[in-house]
C-alpha cells in the first residue's frame, strides 16, 4: 500500500489511573503491515496502550490514531478495522466452541453460511475441530486461549492488538499461534502484539518497542536492539570469591554482567582473538583468577535488563536505532 | 454488509445468543419456573384460608403470583448483564461495533420469552389448583398485552440495574426493588386492608394497575382505567429504562 496512514501513531499519550501514571506523554509509531511487539514490565502499560487503541480505554490527554482514524473522535471507523484478542479470554461459556464463533462472525456481518464456514474453518485452524461441538466451560485454559484467538479473527480486521496471546499455551500451540501470524502479516494485516516472551519477540517480531515508565525506551528490530546495546560480551568464570570480587572492583563500570553466584563478570567485547586475548591480559595479568571465559552474544534479555534495570531519568532518550 | 442492514442483524443475534444461554442455564431456569409456583401453592393454602377477598383466594391471587414471577425473571436480566459487563464479553461485542441497543435488547427479549414460558406454567398449575378464568379470546388478548408491557418494562429495569452493579450478586441485589414491588400492592390482599400511609402507596404504585386490569380481563369484570394507567406506567417505565441504560451503558464502557 502507497501512503496508508501508520498502523498505530501515538502523540504525548498520557493516561492516569487515580495516582497511578501509566502513560507519561507515550509516543509511539506503527507503520502499516508486519508483526510489532510491545515488551515491558509487568504493570509497564501495555494492556492500557492496547486498550486505548481498541477503543475500550480513554486516554486522559494526547493523541491515538488507528489506521488514521481517532481513537475517541472516529471510534466506529476504527472499530471497522480494528480486533482485538485481550490479556482474558472473552467468551461465553455456555456456548459451544462453534457456536461462541459463528455467533461472532455473524455480529461482525458473515451471512449465517459464511459464518459457519469461518467458524469451522478457525475451529480446524486452531486445533479445537474435536471440541467444536462443547460448551466452552469445559474447555481447558489454553484451549480457551486459543478459541478467543480465534474468535479475534472472525471478521476481516487490517490492525489486530493480541495481547499476550501465547500466555498459558503449549509449545506446539505456541508454533501454531505463531504460523497464524506470520500469515497475517503475509496478507498485509498489522499485527501488533504484547508479550513477556524475549524469545517470542525475536523470532516473531519485524519490530520491538520496550515500554517502561510509561513512554518507549527502544523501539527497532531485534538485532539493531542487540547491536546497539550489547553487540558480544566477554563472560569470565573467577577461581573464588577474593578474586572475583577485586577483578569487579579493579573493573568498575566497565563490568557490564555480574553474578556473584557463578562468580562470573563480563565486559564488552568485539569478539576478536587479538582483543579478547588483550583483555584477558589486562584483567588477569598474573593468569591465575580466570578458570574459564566464554563469548556470548547478546541477547534481547540483556537488552532488555540495560533498559528497564537502569533508572529512567528525564529527559528520557528514545533510541531510534 | 450495509450499516442499516447489519444493526437488525445483530440485534437478532444477540437475542439468539440470550435465549440459548437461558435454556442452557438450567438453575436459574428452575428457579425462575419453580419459585413462582411454590410461591402461589404457599399462598393459596397456606394464607388464603385466612385472607378474605370475596371469593376463591386462587382467583384473587393468580395476577399478583404473575407479576412475582415476572420480578424474579427480570433478577436474572440484571445478572446476566453484569456477568456481560464482567467477563469481557460487552468490550468484544464493542469492538466489534456491536451497538448498546443489540447488547441490551438481547437480554431484554430473552428475559421476556423466559417469563412468558413460567406465565404459562404459573397459569397450568392455577387451573389444576381451581382458578377459573373467563373464556373471553380478546379479553385474554388484552391481559397478554398487558402483561408483555409490564414484563418488558421491569426487564429493561433490570438491565439497567445490571448495568449499574459491579458484580453479579450485586445486580441480583438491586433487583431486590422489583421483586418486592408486588407486595405492597392489591396483588395478594385488598389494599383497603392496609394502614393509611401504606395505601396511599399500594393505590399508587405501578405494580396495582397492572394488576386490576389482569384481573379484570382474565375474570371477566370492569376494569375501568386501570388499562389506561396501567399502560401509562410501564411505558413511562420502559422509557425512563432505556434513557437510563443508555446513560449508564456509556459510562460503563467506553
Ligand atoms: N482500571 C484500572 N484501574 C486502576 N488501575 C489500573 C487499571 N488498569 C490498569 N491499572 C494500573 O495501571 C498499570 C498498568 O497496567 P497494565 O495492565 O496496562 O500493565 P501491563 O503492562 O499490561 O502489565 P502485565 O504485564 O502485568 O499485563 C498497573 O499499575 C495497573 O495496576
Ligand atoms: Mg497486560
Amino acid at each position: 500500500m502507497v501512503n496508508a496512514p501508520p498502523a498505530v501513531d501515538l502523540v504525548d499519550l498520557r493516561k492516569s489511573f487515580g495516582d497511578v501514571v501509566v502513560l507519561d506523554g507515550l509516543t509511539m509509531r506503527v507503520p502499516s503491515g508486519g508483526v510489532h511487539a510491545l515488551l515491558g514490565q509487568n504493570g509497564a502499560g501495555k494492556t492500557t496502550t492496547v486498550r486505548i487503541l481498541a477503543t475500550l480505554t480513554r486516554p486522559d490527554s494526547g493523541s491515538a490514531r488507528v489506521a488514521g482514524h481517532d481513537v475517541v473522535r472516529e471510534r466506529r471507523q476504527v472499530r471497522r478495522v480494528i480486533s482485538l484478542a485481550g490479556q482474558h479470554a472473552a467468551l461465553d461459556d455456555g456456548q459451544t466452541g462453534l457456536e461462541n464463533l459463528i455467533m461472532l462472525a455473524r455480529l461482525a456481518g458473515l451471512s449465517g453460511p459464511a459464518a459457519r464456514a469461518r467458524a469451522a474453518a478457525l475451529l480446524e485452524r486452531f486445533d479445537l475441530a474435536d471440541a467444536a461441538g462443547r460448551q466452552a466451560v469445559t474447555y481447558s485454559g489454553g484451549m480457551r486461549r486459543r478459541l478467543d484467538l480465534a474468535a479475534s479473527l472472525v471478521g476481516a480486521p487490517s490492525v489486530i492488538f493480541l495481547d499476550e496471546p501465547t500466555t498459558g499455551l503449549d509449545p506446539r500451540s505456541r508454533q501454531g499461534l505463531w504460523e497464524v501470524i506470520g500469515e497475517l502479516a503475509g496478507a498485509g494485516v498489522t499485527v501488533l502484539l504484547t508479550t513477556q516472551y524475549l524469545e517470542e519477540a525475536d523470532r516473531l517480531a519485524d519490530r520491538i518497542m520496550v515500554l517502561h515508565h510509561g513512554g518507549l525506551v527502544a523501539d527497532g528490530t531485534a538485532a539493531e536492539l542487540k547491536g546497539h546495546f550489547g553487540a558480544q560480551r566477554l563472560e569470565l568464570t573467577w577461581r573464588d570469591e577474593a578474586s572475583f570480587a577485586e577483578a569487579a572492583r579493579r573493573l568498575g563500570d566497565r563490568t557490564t554482567h555480574r553474578e556473584p553466584a557463578r562468580l562470573a563478570l563480563s565486559v564488552a567485547t568485539d569478539g576478536s582473538a587479538p582483543q579478547v586475548r588483550g583483555l584477558l591480559d589486562e584483567i588477569d595479568p598474573d593468569r591465575h583468577g580466570v578458570v574459564r571465559f566464554t563469548v556470548r552474544e547478546a541477547t534481547l534479555d540483556d537488552v532488555f535488563l540495560t533498559l528497564t534495570g537502569r533508572p529512567v531519568s528525564p529527559p528520557r532518550e528514545v533510541t531510534n536505532v | 454488509m450495509s450499516e442499516l442492514a447489519i444493526r437488525p442483524t445483530q440485534a437478532m443475534v444477540m437475542v439468539g445468543r440470550c435465549v440459548r444461554l437461558s435454556r442452557r442455564n438450567i438453575d436459574a431456569m428452575l428457579t425462575s419456573l419453580l419459585l413462582p409456583v411454590i410461591l402461589m401453592l404457599l399462598f393459596v393454602y397456606l394464607f388464603g384460608g385466612a385472607i378474605d377477598t370475596g371469593s376463591a383466594y386462587v382467583t384473587y391471587v393468580v395476577p399478583g403470583v404473575l407479576l412475582l414471577c415476572a420480578g424474579f425473571g427480570a433478577a436474572g436480566t440484571a445478572i446476566s448483564v453484569t456477568t456481560d459487563l464482567t467477563n469481557g464479553m460487552i468490550e468484544r461485542l464493542r469492538t466489534m461495533d456491536v451497538g448498546a441497543t443489540s447488547i441490551l435488547a438481547g437480554h431484554v427479549v430473552a428475559s421476556v420469552a423466559r417469563n412468558s414460558v413460567s406465565t404459562v406454567l404459573v397459569l397450568g398449575v392455577a387451573v389444576a389448583i381451581g382458578f377459573r378464568p373467563a373464556v373471553e379470546p380478546l379479553r385474554w388478548l388484552a391481559a397478554a398485552g398487558v402483561l408483555l408491557m409490564f414484563l418488558l418494562a421491569v426487564s429493561w429495569l433490570s438491565a439497567a440495574f445490571g448495568l449499574l452493579a459491579r458484580t453479579p450478586e450485586a445486580a441480583s441485589g438491586y433487583t431486590f426493588l422489583v421483586m418486592f414491588l408486588p407486595y405492597p400492592s392489591s396483588a395478594f390482599v385488598p389494599v383497603e386492608t392496609m394502614p393509611d400511609w401504606l395505601r396511599g402507596f399500594a393505590e399508587n404504585q405501578p405494580v396495582t394497575p397492572v394488576i386490576e386490569s389482569l384481573r379484570g380481563l382474565l375474570l371477566d369484570t370492569p376494569v375501568g382505567s386501570a388499562p389506561a394507567h396501567a399502560a401509562a406506567w410501564c411505558l413511562g417505565l420502559l422509557a425512563v429504562a432505556v434513557v437510563l441504560s443508555g446513560l449508564l451503558f456509556r459510562r460503563r464502557v467506553a
